[in-house]
């Protein structure tokens, strides 16, 4: 069982959904998100999503815009961010790490190089914003063969009859963008969850989490309970970005900011 | 609007998925935009193959636009190169004074049928933003257009005559505040406001079917070429210059003749400082592949794939990727693609000012640079047909800028 597996079915026995935040790699530079990502389980992560910055981030909002640019301007490379899920692994083997992004810089790097790569730093995951499953042929035999799971967008315009075929190249969760928009900026109800649950449930029987527009604790704790966990990125990113100095450099707020933020979420969810 | 259909034709593409060749185009987008192409994709199907979307795009074509555009024979600037017979195809006479008309005409009425109110666009030089809200204020719909905010300054006649024709004009400062990033946050409005907007991509570049798309609607380009060469000459052209930034001039003119080959198809990038500055416009020729913008093709990147920021003089060039068609006519080598500086299509602009009367678009000023340094070396038998895709009123202060004079 991978450790995606493992973790949601730890938590389906607790009977709470996950908690999944969200860090733009070396934003703002490469100790300060290492150290993030360190703190990130004891404060309340269950999984935790590192973004690969690109700088042409078409599907995501300001917030995430500024990330990567940050995280671009620190030196963010794949092999940078190998070696911070590496580091990071050593002590904790059980944290699943999934790594969001954009195709180009890994197809640059090398599709198959990457998978292994991936891999061998202990990353669990993969989510390609921009490759849909028509376009995946090129990464789904060298992920599966490096046991990392490609982890499928599901909008709330993907129709019944394609909701099958996405479903049929996902594994590990299936991430439902709750809104149609871009990242960070508006947040679907509780009641629109709801309703959109169902139709998910019928036809997987993957661990569903929901993500965009999840700001608040009252926000994840919903998403959590209404499916199976909650991504809470642009949020995070925002405070993070509002404790840096003039220059763009972690202060001594940014970490504790962060943390005491993402305890609220969790404490939340944990109900 | 019809593709020739020989099995061994090469105006057979894309395939069914949108791929030409070897896994270039495609559709490289998030899943919320998934739904949105197949339904744009089945609906342009059907109007391709109603004889009613046709018959209707003719009426707007000849009585809007002003079609078909004259074959000039540019008598005063072949006897200046000594070569070559230059003719010049006239899409600067179109209706906004470019080619850009001939592709937002047919998509306008293609999101009519498709019941959409709202357009958005990303526009450059912004021809493509004035060609769209003009058609926007003759159907009486919404349109905002996505303009980089270095282009918003350079292009400020522009940007007045798409707020005259009742257009938001909404400058994007991310990045360098050019095309690419005009590209990124239109897209970002669409996947926003999904239920009611058109996204009216205005070059033969992003998700499938748009390169296809656009180009069929800019197909019109070659075959009034083609028929008004044979009219004049009996025959082909040997050569077709045109210039490239995402390439829908270029594809527009070459696709007719695809399947002729003794035309020689050059597409002519914006190098701008030169090729090996570090500042230059030219994808294919320092580019390579990668994804963007919805497709696979050939891009200015940085070895871990980043986007790296074009530069060009024209701002209907300045970008870092090109059309996947072409990238494809590139690699089974059907089309050539070489090099104008921003320098050599400055002189270019002025020339054919002085000699023919035609005051050319900084872009089509590449192509008009890099076919009078061929000229001199063909014959004067050598038929060759320079693409003017669109006229230069836009570019009168950067180019008086550039010549050091104050208006």
């Amino acid at each position: 069982m991978s450790r995606i597996a493992r973790r949601f079915a730890a938590l389906k026995q607790e009977g709470r959904g996950a908690l999944i935040p969200y860090l733009e790699a070396c934003d703002p530079d490469f100790e300060t998100s290492l150290t993030l990502l360190r703190a990130m389980p004891e404060a309340g992560a269950d999984l935790i999503e590192i973004g690969m910055p690109f700088s042409d981030p078409s599907a995501d909002g300001p917030v995430i815009q500024m990330a990567a640019r940050r995280g671009l301007k620190a030196g963010a490379t794949l092999p940078r961010l190998f070696e911070m899920v590496h580091a990071f692994r050593k002590n904790d083997p059980d944290t699943p790490v999934i790594l969001m992004g954009y195709l180009n810089p890994v197809e640059a790097y090398g599709p198959l190089r990457f998978c292994e790569d991936a891999a061998r730093a202990g990353i669990d995951g993969l989510i390609i914003v921009d490759m849909p499953p028509e376009e995946a042929s090129v990464m789904q035999a060298c992920a599966a063969e490096n046991g990392l799971d490609i982890i499928r967008l599901v909008a709330p315009t993907t129709d019944d009859a394609r909701l099958k075929l996405v479903l049929s190249h996902a594994s590990g969760f299936v991430y439902y963008v709750s809104i149609t928009g871009i990242t960070g900026t508006r947040s679907a109800s509780d009641a629109d969850l709801e309703a959109a649950l169902p139709r998910l449930r019928a036809a997987t029987d993957l661990p569903v989490a929901i993500g965009f527009g999840i700001r608040t604790p009252e926000q994840a704790a919903a998403a959590s309970r209404i499916a199976d966990g909650a991504v809470v990125a642009s949020a995070l990113l925002k405070t993070l970005a509002e404790t840096l100095d003039a220059e763009g450099r972690a202060t001594a707020e940014t970490l504790p900011k962060v943390l005491a933020q993402l305890q609220e979420l969790a404490k939340a969810v944990r109900g | 609007m019809t593709n020739s259909t020989g099995t061994n034709s090469l105006r057979n593409g894309p395939a069914e998925s949108g791929h030409f060749g070897d896994g270039l185009g495609g559709r490289f987008v998030a899943e919320t935009l998934m739904p949105l192409l197949l339904e744009l994709d089945d609906a342009y199907k059907a109007a391709k193959t109603d004889p009613s979307f046709h018959k209707e795009l003719s009426f707007y074509l000849k009585d809007y636009v002003g079609r078909p555009s004259p074959l000039w024979f540019a008598r005063r600037l072949t006897e200046h190169c000594g070569g070559a017979k230059l003719y010049m195809k006239r899409e600067e006479l179109n209706h906004t004074g470019s080619h850009k008309l001939n592709n937002v005409m047919g998509q306008i009425l293609l999101a009519r049928r498709m019941g959409r109110k709202r357009i958005v666009a990303e526009t450059g030089a912004g021809q493509h933003g004035v060609a769209t809200a003009t058609v926007c204020a003759l159907f009486g719909m919404q349109c905002v257009i996505y303009m980089g905010a270095v282009d918003v300054e350079r292009q400020q006649p522009n940007v007045f005559r798409m707020k005259l024709l009742g257009a938001e004009v909404i400058p994007v400062t991310a990045g360098a505040g050019t095309l690419k990033d005009a590209m990124n946050e239109a897209m970002r409005d669409w996947v926003a406001n999904v239920q009611n907007t058109y996204f009216l991509v205005g070059t033969v570049a992003g998700p499938h079917p748009y390169p296809a798309m656009v180009r069929d609607f800019q197909c019109v380009i070659g075959e009034e070429t083609k028929a008004q060469m044979q009219e004049k000459e009996g025959r082909l052209p040997d050569v077709i210059v045109a210039a490239i930034g995402g390439g829908s001039n270029a594809m527009g003119i070459f696709h007719p003749f695809l399947d002729d080959p003794s035309v020689r198809l050059i597409g002519v990038e914006a190098t701008g400082y030169g090729l090996d500055s570090g500042k230059t416009a030219a994808s294919i020729e320092r580019g390579s592949r990668g994804v963007l913008h919805g497709n696979r093709t050939y891009l200015l990147q940085d070895e871990n794939g980043q986007i790296t920021e074009a530069h060009s003089i024209s701002a209907g060039l300045d970008y870092p990727g090109v059309g996947p068609e072409h990238s494809w006519l590139h690699e089974i080598g059907r089309a050539d693609y070489v090099g104008a500086t921003d320098d050599e299509a400055l002189e270019a602009f002025q020339l054919c000012t002085r000699t023919e009367g035609i005051i050319p678009a900084l872009e089509s000023a590449h192509a008009i640079a890099y076919a009078t340094k061929i000229a001199p070396t063909l014959s004067p038998e050598t038929l060759l047909v320079i693409n003017i895709s669109g006229r230069g009123d836009k570019d009168i202060f950067t180019v008086a800028d550039r010549l050091g004079v104050k208006l």
